[in-house]
């Protein structure tokens, strides 16, 4: 049984015919094709599918899609400026080679801008602790701190 | 970090380059294969044995078959296909290599085997089918542990042999006994390399679109080695290679995990076939935990005859290989790659070495980053302190009094290996000093007065990459070759295009290829386009693996632009009017010598190829080539990692302070991306020392089959790290070039177990197996001291 839901994404409204156990990662990837958001593990312990939802950091592979209703979503692919200018986060991430197969870099990059929100001035080590949440198999994490440190330092600026 | 360099969006050889795949990643228009939909596609999900060992009696379909949304429920008995899967492995011709159907036949042998696989609408209908179908088992007795599995009387894996054992790779120098019956002191070691499991983030997946019409088969598929996966397609769907496609899309790191040819790579082709329609399936991650290639799971017995100075005068290494249920497409040569490298970067001629490979009820194993060669590393490294540790002996002079010296390369090492080039002592000197190796006494003293135990531990470590010649491979029972292919294309505007047969899924090929490009052939760097991920545009490659992509695929690259260069210069001399000899190479042009006046640049000569105007006797319009680079021999990238821990006595919790790795993986393309090599391999080598380890119960049951169990680190688990290098070119290929994927995971585990056990000397701890969980080190700890 399908139930309708109205969710904006990156400033889109959106009104589709869910089923209720649908959940939001599949809303967005299958039903909105929004692939930038990633699957990486079943169980809310990789952080690839990292999402803002109503401006809080949540993992879209445990919140169903109809608990979204009338909400507001931000992923990966909202990031961009209109005139394709990369994000700070962006440009960080690839100024400081915080990538390197890409898999869990829109998750990691939504956990951090979260993380810059939430603490512009945080320490090596609370960025750390406070991505401990999103898992790279690749970076070993080393220029990942230095992205965000380095996108929070531009975000101040700006 | 200590190697400083300047970032750069366009470059040569040698920059900092910032990577040209980046936007693509990070905008989040990546297109991995879950990204893709073709029209009326399918979604697969499998059965899979819930049993360690069982045989199968019935599947009953129907109520999966009577779901709406369901289209097929496919077993061995319904499943389209000519053959199981292949290995290519086979050292020694007498590998025992029993049947692995693409869905289990009559017995399943490790939990997680699939079984049946379930066609329809969505992945949520499919996952509800596979729920309703009914499969008896009978379980039967199983074994999961390598040493238990060569016991007499043990339960067999496949009842068709007699026993367990898989192959026995032997190799004894004559004069082992003589040399060990003279050494002043044996020293043993018991080392015990867990199995682990390669976690990418992406998880396998694929999509099989097998067309009726034309025959065609497209798989897309996450894999590092698309041409591997091509030819067994063919071989076990019963077609034709010229038939078969294979596209890997962006791909989320493979680490070995994606080095294979798997059931449902095959299943999804042949599947498509029986439905007529194109057919997904996504590994969820728990099926990744038990469906996709472990790595490690060796048991290593080390005894080293040494002399009074504590120089190892022979060396015996007995080891068990757990390969698990079956033979994947390396397995049973992934332990050859440590027997190779069993005497690591020390001069040890004397050296009796057996491994044992056995089956068990257990996924099976195969190359994990560093593939046989991390244990390799891992057991020597371990063993030298226990060698310095019984002479009381500092750890760095024990290593300095057993180095291979510079003097000695080309080094034929007594496994039959010509190490090319390295200064091991200069290395390790680095190393000692960026970590002030001097001054450590003076830190432990302070960490005891606040009552932690502090350690330092060394890993000197060499690797056996650039796989691989094909004489070699052939003489070690691979049915495959070594050799890498490229193709260069100038186009008339005097843009690149680089077809290349590696596979990077990370590493950065189309940065560094792009580098090489600039540099040997004076098309700028923006203007390179570097094509790899299909296999219709690829016509032949071996992928990426081993680090093998640089030493072995650039310089296919390599040789291809000097290919093109040449042709340039005869076009050149003819358009100049001049002989070849005439002429100069500016790096962008061919010039009359001394005149600049008097130059074609690369584009025009590019243009002038296409356009075919006037072209010199003999040479075809083009400017385009085509190399396929077999080695001459591997490469042997080398360094030293040292690593300083704190260990709280309350916890047993191992910090680590400081971590410092000097890697010589000989010149160096890109810095910014051997340096992000480097960081990760560290800590995938720190997530076995530390974390990481697939549990198996007696009953054949995964009990490390999620995240939450399986511990993979996160950020706030990891140390910065500080990085140098050393360099000595590779006299191997004409970019001196080593390779860098692995060194990180070969280095790592040892130089970690070496401080926590250096930590805990005073205790009278002589060693700590990993992972070193903090529950593990309180309880050697409470040993100890009780």
């Amino acid at each position: 049984m399908g139930q309708s839901i109205t969710v904006t994404v990156n400033g889109t409204v959106h009104t589709a015919e869910v089923e209720p156990r649908t959940l939001l990662v599949h809303f967005l990837r299958e039903q909105l094709n929004l692939t930038g958001t990633h699957i990486g593990c079943d169980t809310s312990t990789c952080g690839c599918c990292t999402v803002h939802l109503d401006g809080d950091t949540i993992l879209a592979c445990s919140t169903l899609a109809v608990q979204c209703d009338g909400s507001e979503v931000r992923t990966v692919e909202g990031l961009q400026a209109d005139d394709g200018a990369l994000h700070p986060i962006q440009q960080a991430f690839h100024e400081n080679h915080g990538l390197q197969c890409g898999f869990c870099t829109p998750g990691m990059m939504m956990a951090a801008l979260g993380v810059i929100e939430q603490q512009p001035d945080a320490s090596d080590d609370e960025i750390r602790e406070a991505l401990e949440g999103n898992l790279c198999r690749c970076t070993g994490y080393q220029n990942i701190v230095a992205s965000v440190r380095a996108a929070a330092d531009q975000m101040a600026r700006s | 970090m200590a190697v400083d360099y300047t970032t750069q969006t366009t470059g040569g050889i040698g920059d900092a380059v910032l990577r040209k795949e980046d936007r693509k990643f990070v905008t989040g228009e990546g297109r991995y294969v879950d990204d893709l939909k073709l029209p009326a596609m399918l979604h697969a999900v499998f059965v899979r044995s819930p049993f360690g060992h069982a045989r199968i009696t019935a599947i009953d379909t129907s109520a999966a078959l009577a779901l709406p949304g369901v289209h097929a429920v496919l077993t061995h008995a319904t499943l389209p296909v000519e053959t199981g899967v292949l290995s290519a492995s086979n050292p020694g011709g007498d590998v025992r290599h029993p049947e692995q159907a693409i869905l289990a036949k009559e017995f399943a042998r490790y939990a997680g085997e699939p079984v049946a696989m379930v066609i329809a609408d969505d992945r949520y209908i499919a996952r509800d089918g596979a729920d309703l179908v009914h499969v008896d088992y009978d379980p039967l007795p199983v074994v999961v542990d390598a040493e238990k599995a060569l016991e007499p009387g043990a339960p067999l894996v496949h009842a068709e042999y007699d026993s367990n054992l898989v192959k026995t790779l032997e190799h004894v120098t004559d004069g082992f006994d003589d040399a060990m019956a003279k050494a002043a002191r044996v020293i043993k070691l018991r080392v015990d390399n867990q199995r682990v499991t390669p976690m990418p983030m992406e998880t396998r997946g694929c999509i099989g679109d097998w067309s009726d019409s034309t025959g065609e088969v497209t798989l897309y598929t996450s894999t590092q080695v698309a041409h591997f996966v091509r030819t067994f397609v063919s071989i076990v769907c019963g077609t034709s290679e010229a038939k078969v496609r294979v596209v890997t899309p962006d791909v989320g790191g493979g680490f070995g995990a994606k080095l294979n040819t798997y059931r449902e790579e095959f299943a999804v082709c042949a599947a498509s076939h029986a439905v007529g329609r194109p057919i997904k399936w996504i590994e969820d991650r728990t099926e990744n935990a038990v469906a996709t290639i472990h790595g490690r799971a060796q048991v290593q017995y080390y005894e080293a005859g040494v002399d009074d100075n504590g120089r190892i005068v022979a060396l015996k290494f007995d080891a068990v290989q757990n390969n698990g249920a079956y033979n994947m497409l390396l397995t049973p040569s992934i332990s050859h790659l440590t027997l190779f490298m069993v005497p690591g970067l020390y001069d040890i001629q004397d050296i009796s070495i057996r491994i044992r490979q056995t089956f068990t009820n257990t996924t099976p194993t195969d190359a994990y980053r560093g593939a046989g060669r991390p244990e390799a590393t891992h057991g020597i490294e371990r063993l030298m302190d226990a060698i310095a540790d019984d002479l009381g002996i500092d750890a760095a002079e024990v290593r300095r009094r057993n180095f291979i010296q510079p003097e000695q390369f080309p080094y034929s090492s007594a496994t039959g290996l010509i190490y090319d080039s390295g200064e091991y002592e200069a290395n390790l000197d680095k190393a000692l000093e960026l970590s002030d190796y001097a001054g450590f006494p003076a830190r432990r003293a302070e960490s005891e007065q606040n009552g932690k135990h502090r350690g330092i531990g060394l890993s000197t470590y060499v690797e056996v990459c650039g796989l691989a010649p094909s004489a070699v491979t052939a003489a070690l029972g691979i049915g495959a070759p070594g050799w890498e292919h490229s193709t260069v294309r100038l186009h008339p505007t005097g843009k690149a295009t680089v077809i290349t047969g590696t596979s990077p899924h990370g590493q950065g090929h189309a940065t560094s290829w792009s580098q090489i490009t600039q540099t040997e052939l004076g098309i700028p760097f923006d203007d390179v386009e570097v094509i790899h991920g299909d296999t219709a545009f690829q016509p032949y490659g071996l992928g990426t693996y081993g680090s093998r992509s640089l030493a072995v695929g650039g310089i296919a690259l390599y040789r291809s632009l000097g290919k093109v260069r040449e042709k340039a210069r005869e076009l050149a001399a003819h358009l100049l009017e001049c002989s070849i000899d005439d002429l100069e190479w500016t790096g962008t042009a061919w010039q009359v010598k001394g005149s600049p006046d008097r130059a074609k640049t690369i584009q025009e000569l590019a243009y002038a190829g296409w356009t075919s105007a006037s072209l010199p006797e003999g040479i075809e319009p083009v400017l385009e080539a085509t190399t396929f680079h077999d080695p001459p021999n591997f490469t042997f990238p080398n360094g030293t990692h040292v690593c300083e821990v704190e260990i709280d006595p309350e916890t047993g919790r191992i910090e680590i302070l400081n971590y410092t790795a000097v890697d010589d993986c000989g010149n160096v393309i890109n810095p910014l991306i051997v340096d992000g090599q480097v960081h990760g391999g560290i800590i995938q080598g720190l997530g076995q020392a530390l974390f990481e380890e697939t549990v198996y119960g007696e009953d054949g049951q995964m009990l490390t089959p999620t995240l939450v169990e399986y511990l993979v680190p996160s950020a706030a688990d990891v140390p910065p790290m500080t990085l140098s290098r050393t360099v000595t070119p590779s006299p191997s290929n004409p970019l001196g070039v080593k390779g860098i994927g692995e060194a990180g995971t070969i280095g790592a585990s040892a130089a970690i177990v070496n401080a926590a056990v250096d930590a805990l000397s005073g205790l009278g701890i002589r060693h700590l197996e990993m992972p070193m969980q903090p529950g593990r080190v309180w309880k050697a700890m409470q040993e100890a001291t009780s």
